[in-house]
């Protein structure tokens, strides 16, 4: 079980959050001059890399909060969260 | 020629203490250059490298795979093999790899076990028990069998669901698949194995593609750890590692790895006779010949390549079992693994030609693919061969997530595996 540090309200076991996809992913606009091709990269086409990616997550059962996790695919360490305002030190992107 | 398996050899290799079996496959050195590379030897790779050599005539071919066969999901999976799907693309395309089962045996001269018990979807609730009657409505429309049965007949099915009336999901009715039941995954795998060998397919494995050769915009080959291998068509079939080899290819696909558990109870004597799936928690189970009960349920909470699941997905699924099957709790899990599942949007597989020349995809099954290995590598070996959709595969292109035109069983059936 993943143990993840809110940067809210400190380290919570992993059922109290949701995994919100990866980030950055950046909705185009304004719609009406979004390509087909385009709409369907944001929706549905991803990196799903093998390694460390940055992510979204929601502490749901907790401040409800959204924030930024740097964790491996393949050991689900987890480097850094930090909210959705910081800026990640280039090191850990 | 492979030797033929029969009772006779049987007998004859017991006599000499099972020692003198011969090797199912060779294990050759990899020729510099292929009609086709097929990258990945779980069951889809093995099956489209068989049927391009039975099919087509193209036996120049090589399979290969980073570990070994079926070492993927197709080693790790829980076996259920349906067609009861929704959609008409879907009913024609997994219907094919049924019906391509109900050959199979005879056809690679190798028993898959193919076990055709039944697959019952329970219902818990009115609004389920119209989404099922809806559902089998679509699989009549697509010609495939199904049939509603009443509580009073789920119970003689199966004796040991919870009908208390204070359970908290009643079974209020369910769909059975009577063609649908369960397979034996390792067979598969090396049954076809065999039978590409024997036509000549080189199968490697412990190779791992590392790399694409090009020339100009085309792939015309891959670097491995055993050095390149060339080849005008390259055919991918790494489910949960498609993203990575895209990557490598330059491209990107709509796809999330994420694992997928299963557990295994130890042995009892025989519970169970048919497949029992759980609309409402999710939960799935059979048994197995060896009187272990072979369960599983949802996919792991985030994207993973780790082949391992974690607590809170074992313990939902677990308990989803228990309020189906109060009597299961005293059982002692045997077993727990997972694979890496190819997760795509609409929960359908991708058969197409990738977005660079000279490379195909077959990918996207998620947690669906073994019963679809037949008719998934049947469909893949068509459009390698002649570069057309097999009329049973059409739909299951890359560009429909532009398009818009998603087979989405995810949301039409809700049920996976
Ligand atoms: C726990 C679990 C339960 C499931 N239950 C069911 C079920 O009941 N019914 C059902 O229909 N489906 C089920 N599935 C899904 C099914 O197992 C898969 O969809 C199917 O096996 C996919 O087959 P495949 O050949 O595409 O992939 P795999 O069998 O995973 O084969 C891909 C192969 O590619 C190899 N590979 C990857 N990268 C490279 C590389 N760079 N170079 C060389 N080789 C590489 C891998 O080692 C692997 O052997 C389940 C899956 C899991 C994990
Ligand atoms: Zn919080």
């Amino acid at each position: 079980m993943l143990q993840i540090t809110c940067p809210c309200c400190g380290p919570r076991d992993e059922p109290e959050f949701r995994w919100g996809g990866e980030v950055p992913l950046v909705r185009p606009g304004p719609p009406e001059q979004v390509s087909d091709e385009a709409w369907a990269e944001y929706l549905f086409t991803r990196d799903n890399p093998k390694g460390f990616v940055r992510e979204r997550w929601l502490h749901a059962l907790g401040c409800r909060q959204w924030f930024v996790v740097v964790r491996s695919t393949v050991t689900h360490e987890i480097r850094a969260t930090t909210r959705l305002t910081d800026t990640l030190p280039e090191a850990l992107t | 020629m492979p030797v033929r398996l029969s009772a006779f050899s049987l007998v004859r290799n017991a006599l000499s203490s099972h020692e003198r079996w011969p090797q199912l496959w060779r294990s050759p050195e990899p020729r510099r250059r292929y009609d086709v590379i097929v990258i990945g030897g779980g069951g889809h790779g093995l099956a489209t490298a068989y049927y391009l050599a039975k099919e087509h005539g193209i036996g120049n071919v090589a399979v290969i795979e980073k570990g070994w066969l079926g070492g993927g999901n197709t080693g790790r999976n829980t076996t259920v093999v349906r067609s009861n799907y929704f959609y008409p693309e879907s009913a024609r395309l997994y219907d094919l790899s049924l019906r391509l089962y109900e050959g199979l045996s005879r056809d690679i001269g190798f028993n898959i076990m193919l076990s055709q018990r039944g697959v019952l979807t329970l219902a818990h609730n009115s609004h389920q028990l119209e989404m099922l009657a809806r559902w089998l409505n679509a699989m009549h429309l697509n010609g495939i069998d199904g049939e509603l049965l009443e509580p009073s007949r789920i119970r003689e099915w199966v004796p040991l669901l919870n009908d208390s009336p204070t359970a908290r999901y009643p079974v209020k009715g369910a769909v059975l698949q009577r063609r649908g039941g369960v397979a034996r995954h390792d067979a598969v795998a090396w049954g076809y194995a065999r039978a590409a060998d024997a036509l000549g397919v080189d199968i490697i494995q412990n190779c791992e593609v590392v790399g694409f050769l090009r020339e100009g915009d085309r792939i015309v080959g891959v670097e491995t750890s055993r050095g390149e291998l060339r080849a005008p068509k390259v055919a991918l079939a790494v489910a949960g590692h498609s993203s990575v080899l895209a990557a490598k290819a330059g491209f990107r696909l709509p796809v999330t790895s994420y694992a997928l558990q299963a557990f295994v109870t130890e042995p009892v004597k025989p519970v169970l006779s048919c497949v029992v799936v759980s609309m409402s928690t999710g939960a799935y189970v059979s048994q197995s010949d060896k009187g272990e009960l072979v369960t599983g349920g949802a996919l792991d909470l985030y994207p993973s390549y780790a082949q391992r699941g974690n607590l809170p997905t074992l313990q939902g699924a677990v308990a989803g079992l228990l309020e189906l099957f109060p009597c299961f709790s005293r059982l002692r899990m045997l077993r727990q693994w997972a694979g890496i599942v190819d997760v795509v949007h609409d929960s359908s597989p991708i058969i197409d030609e990738a977005p660079v020349k000279g490379l195909y995809l077959n990918c996207g099954w998620g947690t669906g693919g073994f019963k679809a290995i037949p008719g998934g590598g049947f469909a893949f070996a068509h459009l390698l061969a002649t570069g057309r959709h097999h009329p049973a595969a059409e739909g299951f292109t890359l560009n429909r997530f532009t398009r818009g035109a998603m087979i989405d069983e995810g949301a039409a059936a809700g049920i996976s595996h």
